[in-house]
């Protein structure tokens, strides 16, 4: 049953030899009967002094084995990677369909984003990486059409297989040069698009002025139709032409009732009302330089926006009409000179005065550095600013803010009723989030979006995870989360198009995210979208320079433009010594430990109540009087006295403050124990935070470290960094130097080549990069950061009594065990904890320790703190001999406890040439029954692949390449869930989740309901192109049963060809499709 | 003597199983008898000696003459069993102070054909130089060694370098490099790792089997090719304790001529030092070698806590030292005295220390395998 449905990912895995056992048993094609064979033997192979030691452990020879009982393997094939959270970095562009209330988001990587209601997420990535500049819906049809700027287009389908709706780019097309006019390409460059309105035709505006016509979606050019500069100059008389030429075309707009107009704007600032039936200029006008053009709904009037900062509406008439005077002409923000409105959209509205809204139009000397949209309604003004709050003027020098609000970066959603549009809402995308106003709400506020949070709104520093919450810290979490942020809107999300297919997730799993401002923010991660539940900020308790009392929002009602400040995106931190850099949370008692850049250590609670309080304060002293050392970095953070007003929520109680205030490296939190034990890269210590009383202090520094008194802006390491930098920037400099000689124009190209003979041969050896070889020493500096801390109730002294325990381990490959003394629950006031050292381990090989954990008897992790107490988890196996599983960053070692001795180990740097990054344990359940969990150690390597082994006979099982090796902090930022998922920051503002759990998958599944005029299916084997393996999507087949989608009438749907004779007949009708015009073909 | 002669005589005349043995110590010489079949044991042999010469508290060097005159060792029990043996008529043996031995005697003609013209040219040109004492070869440690000739091409080398203590640097750096090898299509550049630079004094340089230019091929027997220097710097220093490359030198004329073709296949030993590690299928060679081949270093250090309750600090211990002195009477202070206490002569430190860590192990496998010289630490920087 089911063999061969779960096959190897990569098949150049089974070349790979270390997990040659694991591979075996994914052959594809493969009976049970040979796959049990095939493992067998590898069993009896290269296993075989393993064998009986594991064998109790895992019947069958192990994970992956399942999949030939139980019909689907604990692991994930292909790529693990399954949906992006968060907002898409680098957004360039973005579109609207209303008919099937769905926007899509194009960015500068040439991804093109769809989403719909909260779970409908489709995406597709151009080939070429280039920025997509427009995106617009053939409206209700599930074709979108991009622009990207290497000046093509390409089609995107939403097609439907096996109940679920993709995206794919089905073809493109390229404007070609204009006969005769050889050398400039510029004037073919595409400036505008305008689909028309039944969907066939599309209009392009060029550079040149020329307006092409596209049939759709076949991209086919109408050359009969196109309209040059020359034929529209004819029926203008000479006082109208503004110069030689018209200038590119800057707007294109169809008339709302008359879908046989269009009015066209050229940017010297002529406007030409064409009738395409009859070829003829109908209507001209004439303004200044144009930017934006925008019909009033019944086609009476037109606004167009200008250079100048402003606009002017015109009367449209009778055919043959000169017009030079506008109906009303106004600079908003005048008199004094203003920057351009760069759009502009007149939409009517049944309750009074139509919505007038444009983007920029700032007086230039004061505010034209804002990035502004106004919205207009009768006397009523706002001025939204997207400005981030730093920007303005007190910070210009900030890099990254100079960017202007790009046109295109501007959505109006609309609905039509009886004449009159009703504007709902208004979407606009800026650069670093997007932000929804309710225009039917009074004052006009903005709408919280469901999806696409500004993650990076202050840089996140770090991340946690927590899965199974229970459902009452869930809506505590939620309460607190809602009385902090009261809902302004009473509206629903307007763009709520689709279906989402996908399961219910059947726990609840909460993100958190560290930030450099000390903030923590929740959200929830159960699903395919990721919400916002609660932010903590943790800068109240500590008296910094700059209080959060901006003047902006306090701005007074006499300001003019009447200023609104709008979004939350404000990346510019106070104090760097806020920043988050670890946090603990039990999700039993609800207590959370978040630690800092400064050294800070805060234990917090949550209360569903206001609270003022005085936080208490203690101060851990982890040099220990070693001599010789002085912190030469960043002072520690000084608490604000006295009572402090906390909302409901997590409220801070004790803040354990490091001495020296270096950045915390690592926590851990016993909520049982009431223990809290921190590290840096000094030392560590360990905390009673019921008797608010340190317990222990530990110095790691070697004696010859010097850079670690040096903190976070040291001045020797900025000057190697630096020399560093300056190197590599020479190095750089070469090697770009002799590409832009290849690249160069023609004539600098006969320059540099008399340089190149004078310079003689062109190929200059460059000095390699070299590497040293030479084996860590004691005296590494930095060998003494704290880079794990753990907790264990296990056999430190003897093999009868176990006890709590705390282990340590350090950058230089030592681990130091604790035997801690904790008084019983009813004793804790009057006892206090002691811990006694019982054990020290120098690893030979010298790395980082990574992680520790304690195995029980059956070689199961030990379980979270009260996990037993309530229920929640098997007892552990204290009767069989616990081992602990070291991970350093060469390799995993587990050991006997309580004699340490070596029982297996896996060296997976002198393997495989890669250092473990980031382990886990994760607990894999079989797609077959949930019962079936294996538990498995994952490993994030620095090359960016993941791999995971057995615990505790540590046999590779399987490796997944998952991060680009580049791409360091994705690396970094990586995250694990229990559950075999994970999350790691593709981008500053974007959350990649994978799974390497088969029956745990996060992604989005869903369907959007298109009517399509013809089908034209077929178009998508145009491109051969390597078919959707089968088992990209391991969870389809349970749901492809939907229903909805099928149901609709007037549709048709694309059945994927089963045969390849079925193929090559599509290929072949695509073909002759590209013979004709017309492009029709309806099955 | 003449009456210990006919002594000896007589027995070896009566049992021919014992053999008279005349030994040597500065003018004086003792006789006694052994059993030709059963010698006993070299340790018992040297007890003896002292014990016959009465020079019970001298080190001393213990030499025979073989059948064709040439003075030899005996240190162990299989020289020794080799001198009884092949005594004929009785076994000759020389006793020298371990600090008066002159080396350059030994495997020499020295006993029978000193006189002759050439060899005391170069005895006197030998004299002429200082006195250099250099030790039996037992007392030597192995820094590198050339291993698997037999399975390799003639054109590459398979290089081990024992790195003992800190002494001494690995001492060389590795680039990226292209390389041409010999496909089906013809000649084809791939990218290759190369040895860039010999820190002078380093170990790799020290051994003379390592030069600049030579290309990596293999590191402890896993291929380096499709890896990136950032892996196989990584894959060396993990390796380092013993560290096993795979090069093909740039300079291809000191290469090994090997005879085995004229032996034929019979001639591919298959008990070199590391053989298993040129297996064909590499992978299996990772995923058994791990404990058999690398558990000489993978000693960690476990250092057993008193686990006496200790003092508990008060609160406000920021000025307090009351916890440095808690932790300052920590265990590695301990050993670090301890071992300053072991220390007794610089040439001794090495194998003190490496006695105490193996008697600290808890791990009866691992203090049995510990190898002289595979812990990294001298005694004063150990850092627990």
């Amino acid at each position: 049953m089911g063999t061969g449905t779960q096959i190897c990912p990569q098949t150049e895995d089974v070349a790979e030899p270390f997990c040659k056992g694991a591979s075996c048993c994914l052959l594809p094609g493969d009976t049970a009967e040979q796959l049990l064979a095939h493992w067998g033997s590898v069993t009896l192979e290269c296993f075989g002094v393993a064998a009986p030691e594991s064998a109790p452990w895992c019947k069958g020879g192990g994970l992956l084995c399942d999949s030939g009982f139980g019909g689907g393997s604990a692991l994930t094939p292909l790529s693990p990677q399954t949906v992006e959270h968060g907002f898409p970095s680098q957004p360039s562009a973005l579109a609207y369909d209303p008919w099937l209330r769905v926007m899509a988001i194009g960015t500068k990587a040439g991804a093109v984003k769809l989403y719909g209601a909260p779970g409908v997420e489709l995406t597709g990535l151009h080939k070429e990486t280039a920025t997509v500049t427009q995106l617009h819906f053939l409206t209700g049809q599930g074709w979108l059409l991009s622009l990207l700027d290497d000046n093509s287009l390409h089609l995107w389908e939403i097609y439907q297989k096996e109940g679920c709706s993709h995206l794919e780019e089905t073809r493109s097309f390229g404007l070609p040069a204009r006969p005769g006019s050889g050398a400039a390409p510029l004037i073919t460059r595409v400036t505008v698009i305008l689909p028309m309105a039944p969907g066939t035709v599309a209009c392009l505006g060029t550079e040149g002025g020329a307006v092409y016509f596209l049939a759709l979606p076949s991209l086919v050019l109408l050359e009969d139709k196109t309209l040059l500069q020359d034929e529209i100059l004819q029926s203008v008389p000479d006082d109208y032409r503004c110069g030689k030429a018209l200038g590119p075309v800057e707007c294109i707009q169809e008339h709302p009732q008359d879908a046989g107009r269009l009015l066209i704007g050229y940017s010297r600032g002529l406007v030409v009302l064409w009738d395409q039936s009859t070829r003829t200029v109908q209507h001209l006008f004439l303004g200044n330089q144009l930017e934006s053009l925008a019909w009033e709904h019944s086609g009476k009037n037109i606004a167009s926006s200008h250079s100048d900062g402003g606009y002017m509406v015109w009367a449209v008439g009778g055919s043959g009409q000169r017009t030079q005077q506008p109906i009303t002409a106004t600079v908003p923000y005048g008199p004094f000179p203003c920057k351009a409105i760069s759009k502009i959209l007149w939409r009517t509205c049944e309750s009074g005065n139509p919505f007038i809204i444009f983007s920029g139009g700032m007086p230039r000397a004061s505010y034209g550095d804002r990035h502004c949209v106004s919205v207009l309604q009768g006397q009523r003004l706002a001025t939204l600013d997207f400005t981030s709050r730093t920007s303005c003027g007190t910070n210009p020098a900030v890099p990254g803010l100079g960017f202007p609000l790009p046109s295109s970066l501007f959505y109006f959603l609309f609905f039509i009723q009886q004449g009159f549009e009703n504007p709902r809402a208004l979407v606009v995308l800026v650069e670093e989030e997007l932000v929804v106003i309710d225009l039917q709400t009074p004052g006009w506020p903005t709408i919280p979006a469901p999806y696409l949070a500004p993650l990076h709104s202050s840089a996140i520093t770090c991340s946690y995870h927590i899965s199974n919450v229970p459902l009452k810290l869930w809506e505590r979490i939620v309460s607190a989360g809602e009385q902090q942020s009261p809902r302004l809107s009473s509206a629903a999300w307007p763009i709520n198009g689709g279906k989402n297919l996908a399961q219910e997730p059947t726990q609840r799993g909460l993100l958190l995210t560290g930030h450099e401002d000390g903030t923590v923010r929740f959200w929830d991660a159960s699903g395919v979208s990721l919400k916002p539940l609660y932010k903590l900020g943790t800068a109240n308790i500590f008296q910094t320079d700059c209080e959060h009392n901006d003047s902006l929002n306090q701005a007074g009602e006499e300001e003019w433009p009447p200023f609104r400040k709008v979004g939350c995106f404000d990346p510019y931190s106070d104090d760097p010594r806020l920043g988050i850099q670890k946090i603990a949370l039990c999700k039993y008692t609800a207590k959370m430990v978040v630690a800092g850049t400064a050294g800070q250590v805060l234990v917090m609670e949550l209360n569903d109540d206001k609270s003022e309080h005085t936080v208490s304060v203690a101060t851990v002293d982890l040099l220990q009087d070693r001599e010789g050392f002085t912190w030469k970095g960043h002072d520690r953070l000084a608490p604000r006295n006295g009572p402090i007003t906390f909302t409901p929520g997590f409220q801070p109680s004790v803040l354990v403050q490091c001495v020296p205030p270096a950045a915390v490296t690592a926590i851990t939190l016993h909520s049982e124990w009431n223990l809290v034990a921190f590290g840096t890269s000094h030392g560590f210590g360990l905390f009673d935070y019921h008797r608010r009383n340190p317990v222990l202090a530990r110095c790691t520094l070697h004696p010859n470290d010097s850079l670690a008194m040096e903190g976070p802006l040291s001045r020797v390491k900025s000057l190697k960094k630096s020399l560093r930098q300056s190197f590599r920037r020479i190095r750089k400099s070469r090697v770009s130097g002799k590409k832009r000689l290849n690249a160069g124009s023609p004539s600098s190209k006969e320059a540099n080549a008399q340089l190149a003979e004078q310079a003689g041969p062109p190929e200059v050896e460059m000095t390699p990069v070299q590497r040293r070889i030479e084996p860590r020493s004691a005296d590494d500096s930095l060998s003494g950061v704290v880079r794990c801390l753990y907790f264990a109730d296990t056999f430190l002294r003897d093999a009868t009594h176990h006890g709590p325990t705390m282990w340590a381990g350090t950058n230089s490959g030592s681990v130091f065990a604790y035997a801690l003394e904790v008084p019983s629950q009813e004793k804790f006031s009057e006892r206090a904890v002691e811990a006694v050292l019982g054990k020290e381990i120098q690893l030979m090989h010298r790395a980082p320790v990574v992680a520790i954990a304690v195995l029980d008897g059956r070689g199961n992790p030990l379980p979270e703190p009260y996990e037993v107490s309530r229920d929640l988890a098997k007892a552990p196996d204290m009767q069989g001999s616990h081992s602990m599983l070291i991970s350093s960053e060469e390799q995993f070692k587990v050991f006997t406890l309580p004699k340490v001795s070596a029982k297996t180990k896996f060296k997976l740097t002198a393997h495989e040439g890669c250092r473990v990054r980031k382990v886990a344990l994760v607990s894999l359940a079989s797609t077959g029954t949930e019962e079936r969990v294996e538990n498995c150690l994952a490993c994030l390597t620095n090359l960016g692949d993941i791999h995971i082994f057995t615990v505790p006979a540590l046999r590779p099982q399987v490796h997944y390449s998952c991060i680009r090796k580049e791409d360091i902090s994705g690396i970094a930022s990586c995250v694990f869930t229990k559950h075999g998922q994970g999350f790691y920051l593709i981008s500053p503002s974007e959350f990649e989740r994978f799974s390497l759990s088969a029956r745990n998958v996060t992604e989005p599944l869903c369907c959007l309901e298109v009517s399509r005029l013809q089908d034209t299916s077929c178009l998508r084997w145009v491109r051969p192109r390597a078919p959707h393996p089968p088992w990209k999507h391991p969870v389809v087949s349970i749901l492809a049963s939907s229903k909805g989608a099928q149901e609709s009438p007037g549709c048709i749907w694309f059945i994927s060809p089963r045969s390849s004779e079925e193929v090559e007949r599509n290929m072949r009708n695509a073909s002759e499709d590209e013979m004709r015009p017309a492009g029709i073909l309806i099955k | 003597m003449n009456r210990s002669f006919n002594k000896s005589q007589t027995l070896r005349y009566l049992e021919c199983s014992a053999v008279e043995v005349k030994s040597k110590f500065g003018a004086e010489f003792r006789r006694f008898s052994l059993d030709r079949y059963k010698p006993g044991k070299f340790e018992d042999f040297y007890k003896l000696i002292l014990h016959i010469h009465h020079i019970a508290n001298l080190e001393v060097m213990i030499g025979y003459a073989d059948v064709h005159g040439d003075l030899l060792p005996i240190n162990n029990d299989d020289n020794f069993f080799k001198a009884v043996s092949s005594a004929h008529p009785l076994l000759r043996v020389f006793i020298q102070r371990q600090d008066e031995v002159d080396y350059s005697n030994f495997g020499t003609n020295t006993l029978s054909r000193k006189k002759k013209a050439l060899v005391t040219l170069r005895n006197d040109n030998l004299r002429r130089r200082p006195h250099i004492n250099i030790s039996m070869p037992h007392d030597f440690r192995p820094v590198s060694s050339i291993i698997d000739v037999d399975i390799l091409p003639e054109t590459h080398r398979r290089v081990r370098l024992y790195r003992h203590g800190c002494e001494k640097p690995l001492g060389f750096y590795i680039r990226d490099g292209t390389s041409v090898r010999v496909t089906p299509h013809g000649l084809e550049k791939v990218p290759g790792i190369f040895i860039s630079r010999m820190v002078p004094g380093g170990l790799a340089e020290s051994t003379g089997l390592l030069a600049v230019n030579d290309e990596v091929l293999e590191v402890n027997g896993i291929e380096v090719a499709g890896k990136t220097l950032d892996q196989v710097t990584d894959m060396m220093i993990a390796n380092s304790h013993n560290l096993i490359i795979t090069v093909k030198p740039a300079n291809q004329r000191n290469n090994i001529i090997r005879s085995s073709r004229m032996s034929g296949s019979s001639g591919q030993s298959t008990d070199s030092t590391a053989s298993h590690h040129s297996l064909p299928t590499s992978h299996v060679l990772q995923n058994f070698h791990p404990d058999e081949m690398e558990s000489d270093e993978e000693a960690d250090i476990v250092i057993e806590g008193g686990l006496e309750p200790q003092h508990i600090p008060k609160l406000h211990s920021l000025t307090s030292s009351s916890l440095s002195r808690i932790n300052g009477s920590s265990l590695s202070h301990r050993l670090q005295r301890d071992l300053v206490l072991n220390n007794n002569s610089g040439r001794e430190s090495n194998g003190s220390i490496h006695k105490l860590l193996s008697s600290l192990k808890t791990d009866p496998r691992h203090s049995l395998v510990i190898p002289r010289g595979g812990i990294e630490e001298d005694g004063t920087v150990i850092t627990l």
